[in-house]
């Protein structure tokens, strides 16, 4: 009993203090980070956005594809871009715009964080956002006899995106897409396209993370005027301070939602597969809420 | 023999009570480092603190993701590369005060102290000694201290590209308002 009490006493003395922090210390949202090292997996969107006031400014490239040979030096010769301006507006809502080669497209999206995966004082198991983007399509119409309208260079998607960073290695997403066209090339071709994607990231180490992403298009492929192909995208993303180089194989050359789930034209089984990258540089254009010193 | 064990238990309420005890749940510990590539600012205003003033203990704990930058980008590579906030969630000091005699907890003023004890950071923990003071207010005690550390000392690996971009001493602030605990 002595014993029992002295010890007691011990451990009062002690431990007091450390039991009177812990009691006080209120239990926080512990968001998730970093789910994504980047606001694209590849060529899709990730559930990651930029934060208040933060610029993303985005460089894309894809080269041509590899199996067009040493004369084309394995694609490297030909080069599709695409630039864009990213921001943060609110801690929930980023929009950019951007422009790519490929048809000569002006695009702008915007995403919106509807839940944030979190642990403690609130339990969120998944991040999901959504996406809504608009393309225009600036290319010269083929057939200029026949009158042409401006909204037939418009196409639309919409995505929800839903993510679970699993580990601190791995993270998932699942994105059902729907890209709605309203001018397609024949009548075999569909106005609507329903898709799937995938995409997964496994952390190598801490800056360097292996990547992939598959978009499974439910639309039937046949019978249309162009056969097309499943979108999957392979490769790394490297994380130097400031910059996020993403680097990968892929078989889409459309760098934007409408160009790569319903235009992929090659298949990696032919060797059609184009090397890209993707170049992301984040400046802070207004300062984070940082709480001052009492 | 169970009446000297509520005896004891008694004792053990009546020392409880009788130290004197004062914390604060938004301390303010900070940390900066500049060189000329970049400047890193950090602070954290949810720090929590306790100060007995009968031993000359004193404890803080600090959440690593409190720790706010100008910059989200620095902020997400702070707890990410470097803290790894998500398995390392908190920062702790456990010290005490070694020249107790020479503060007057009853006069108000501002008192020289040094502070040795274990500092663990990124699950490394260091013993240091902290110079500071404490200054006795009316209705309360302020706690004031800046000192360096190094991050490699707490294991938190700076890779090449990066090296000189952060100053190898890191400066660190603290400010501590305690006020008294009444009814513990």
């Amino acid at each position: 009993m002595l014993i029992l009490s002295l010890i007691t006493l011990a451990i009062f003395a002690q431990d007091d203090l450390m039991n009177l922090l812990n009691q006080n210390s209120t239990k926080e949202i512990n968001y998730t980070t970093a789910t994504f090292k980047s606001t694209r997996i590849m060529n899709g969107h990730s559930i990651e956005r930029m934060p208040e006031g933060q610029l993303d400014v985005r460089i894309s490239h894809r080269f041509g594809t590899i199996n067009s040979g040493a004369y084309n030096f394995w694609g490297l010769d030909q080069s599709n871009i695409h630039l864009s301006l990213e921001y943060g507006i609110l801690n929930w809502l980023m929009i950019g715009v951007g422009r790519g080669s490929y048809e000569k497209t002006f695009d702008g999206f915007a995403k919106f964080t509807v839940l944030r995966q979190s642990t403690g004082a609130k339990e969120m198991p998944v991040s999901l956002s959504i996406v809504t983007s608009a393309a225009l399509k600036s290319l010269k119409f083929t057939d200029q006899t026949r009158s042409n309208y401006f909204t037939s260079r418009m196409s639309y998607v919409a995505q929800v995106l839903v993510a679970r960073k699993i580990s601190q290695a791995l993270s998932i997403q699942i994105t059902p897409s729907y890209v709605h066209r309203n001018l397609v090339a024949t009548e075999l071709d569909p106005n609507d396209i329903y898709s799937l994607g995938a995409g997964a990231r496994i952390k190598l180490s801490k800056r360097i993370s292996l990547n992939g992403e598959y978009y499974y298009v439910m639309n039937p492929k046949t019978y249309l005027s162009q056969q097309v192909y499943n979108p999957l995208s392979v490769g790394f993303d490297i994380e130097t301070g400031g910059h996020v180089f993403q680097l990968f194989f892929t078989n889409s050359l459309g760098m934007i939602e409408k160009a790569f789930i319903g235009e992929t034209t090659t298949t990696w089984t032919k060797g059609g597969i184009h090397f890209g990258f993707n170049i992301s540089r984040v400046f802070t254009l207004k300062k984070h809420n940082v709480p001052k010193p009492l | 023999m169970k009446r000297l064990f509520f005896l004891l238990l008694f004792l053990n309420i009546i020392f409880a009570a009788n130290a004197q005890k004062f914390m604060t749940k938004n301390g303010y510990i900070g940390f900066y480092s500049k060189t000329s590539m970049e400047e890193i600012k950090a602070d954290n205003n949810q720090v929590v603190g306790a100060l007995d003033t009968s031993t000359g203990e004193m404890v803080f704990q600090a959440l690593i993701k409190s720790f706010h930058f100008d910059r989200a980008l620095m902020e997400e590579h702070f707890n990410e590369n470097y803290m790894e906030s998500d398995k390392f969630p908190k920062s702790v000091f456990k010290g005490k005060i070694t020249n107790l005699s020479s503060v007057d907890f009853a006069k108000s003023g501002t008192y020289d102290v040094t502070v040795e004890g274990d500092l663990t950071i990124h699950d490394i923990t260091n013993k240091v000694s902290i110079k500071g003071t404490i200054e006795v207010i009316s209705g309360g005690i302020n706690a004031n201290s800046k000192f360096n550390i190094i991050p490699e000392d707490y294991k938190i690996n700076i890779p090449g590209v990066v090296r000189e971009k952060i100053n190898k001493n890191l400066e660190v602030t603290v400010t501590m308002k305690y006020s008294p605990i009444t009814n513990k």
